[in-house]
């Protein structure tokens, strides 16, 4: 009796034991490549990518023209001439972009002219935990990226956005785009994926500014929210400045001077 | 035996038939030559051909986990030190640029059909 309890004993050890490393083992991923990976050389970085739009420079849609043309070049954006449209940076009206502000009696400047929408980039963004697969997710620097290789298209992400950012790929998007390619170096994406702003990631790895900011004349300013000295930093603390949909709580990363 | 003659020329003409796939190899094409189509003026790939030619997949799905997730864009090779920027379409199909000759050929002999082409731009692409 005695004798059995002892054998039994070692052997839950053992095995719990095996079980434990077993488990340490299989966390420890081994990288196939015998080379080694590391950021681009020459590529920009910041703790914090966010943008500042000076919204009184824009005075109409046409001065928006150049910066989403830039982008959609860029990023091989097709123009479907229907509802089912695919867009990374668009234009809406003041009442629908802050719609939490109740003021009635907005001065007529403001409030007639157009903004430029595009993804927030929150710090907390709703389309990042409702992503089943882990698609889209929440890069160190504050973009919030997509990986088109892991989306399903169950659009979960869409209805999680509280802003609009996200199009679906209702179509094959090949068959709007211009012959050749607007970008024969970037992807274009395919029907069943849901697709937005990705912050240029591939042009500031690249050592370049987003390309709607290069278009911008400097009415854009993009760059380090945790940088002090940063050109953001400054226009910030230098102006007035609003975000979308404040009460959320998501924290965009994209600022208006109003 | 009965009948020996039939049974010993059945059993010879049952082995070769049995074995035929071994005999026809020596006629047939040899697997490990796919007249691939190499890259002009390049002597060496990304990492070693051995390498390259069993693990080239397992490389591009590390090369887009390292790029899209990691923020490790750029690519240091063992076989010749030099960095490679981390893409499918500017790297690899800069010097592989005939898609038909070379990743497709070698694709269909193996009836491997990957689907990367439907976003990414193949060289010869529109
Ligand atoms: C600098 C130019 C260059 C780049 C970049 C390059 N390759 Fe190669 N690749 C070569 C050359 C040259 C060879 C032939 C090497 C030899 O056998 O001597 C080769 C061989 C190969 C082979 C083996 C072919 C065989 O003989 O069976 C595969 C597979 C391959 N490359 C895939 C890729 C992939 C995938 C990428 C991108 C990750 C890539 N290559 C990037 C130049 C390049
Ligand atoms: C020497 C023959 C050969 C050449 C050349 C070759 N491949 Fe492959 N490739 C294969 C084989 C075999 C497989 C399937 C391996 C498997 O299923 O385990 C494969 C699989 C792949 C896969 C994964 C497919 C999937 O469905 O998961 C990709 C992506 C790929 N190759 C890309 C390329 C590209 C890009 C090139 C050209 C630059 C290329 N290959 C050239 C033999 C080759
Ligand atoms: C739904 C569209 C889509 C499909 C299908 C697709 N990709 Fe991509 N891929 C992209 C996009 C978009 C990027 C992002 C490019 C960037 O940020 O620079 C990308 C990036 C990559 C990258 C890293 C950076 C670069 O520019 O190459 C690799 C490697 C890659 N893909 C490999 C593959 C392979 C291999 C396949 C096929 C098995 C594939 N992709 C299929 C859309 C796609």
């Amino acid at each position: 009796m005695k004798d059995s309890r002892r054998r039994f004993l070692k052997l839950a050890g053992i095995s719990a034991f095996a079980l434990i490393g077993g488990l340490g083992a299989s966390g420890a991923q081994a990288q196939i490549a015998p080379g080694k990976y590391i950021p681009r050389p020459g590529g920009l970085k910041a703790k914090r990518w966010a943008m500042v739009i000076d919204t009184r420079r824009f005075a109409s849609a046409e001065d928006y023209a150049p910066c989403i043309e830039a982008c959609d070049r860029a990023h091989n954006i097709p123009h479907i001439p229907t509802d089912q449209n695919v867009k990374w940076i668009w234009t809406d009206t003041y009442d629908h972009v802050f719609p939490d502000d109740m003021n009635n009696h907005l001065n007529t400047s403001v409030r007639s002219r157009p903004y430029m929408l595009l993804c927030n980039h929150c710090d907390n963004p709703p389309c990042v935990r409702v992503c089943p697969t882990q698609a889209t997710y929440k890069m160190p620097n504050g973009i919030v990226a997509m990986d088109y290789h892991r989306c399903i298209g169950c659009r979960f992400c869409m209805a999680g956005c509280p802003y609009g950012a996200r199009s679906f790929n209702f179509v094959d998007p090949r068959k709007y785009l211009p012959d050749p390619y607007p970008n024969k170096e970037f992807p274009t994406r395919m029907i069943g994926v849901v697709e937005k702003c990705n912050f240029c990631v591939e042009r500031l790895a690249d050592g370049k500014m987003p390309a709607c900011v290069e278009a911008s004349n400097g009415k854009i300013a993009f760059g380090d929210l945790e940088d002090p000295n940063s050109s953001v930093r400054q226009a910030l603390a230098n102006n007035f400045s609003i975000r979308r949909k404040p009460s959320l709580g998501t924290q965009p990363g994209v600022y208006y001077l109003i | 035996m009965y009948n020996a003659k039939g049974v010993i020329i059945g059993i010879i003409v049952f082995v070769i038939i049995f074995a035929s796939p071994f005999w026809l190899s020596w006629i047939g094409t040899d697997y490990t030559k796919t007249g691939v189509v190499l890259p002009q003026g390049e002597k060496q790939c990304v990492e070693d051909t051995e390498f390259m030619r069993a693990n080239h997949m397992r490389l591009l799905d590390e090369w887009r986990d390292q790029a899209l997730r990691e923020e490790n864009r750029a690519y240091v090779s063992h076989l010749s030190g030099k960095t490679f920027v981390i893409s499918l379409q500017n790297t690899c199909m800069k010097c592989h640029n005939n898609y038909a000759s070379f990743c497709e050929k070698c694709h269909v002999a193996n009836s491997v059909y990957p689907y990367c082409w439907t976003c990414h731009i193949l060289p010869e692409g529109k």
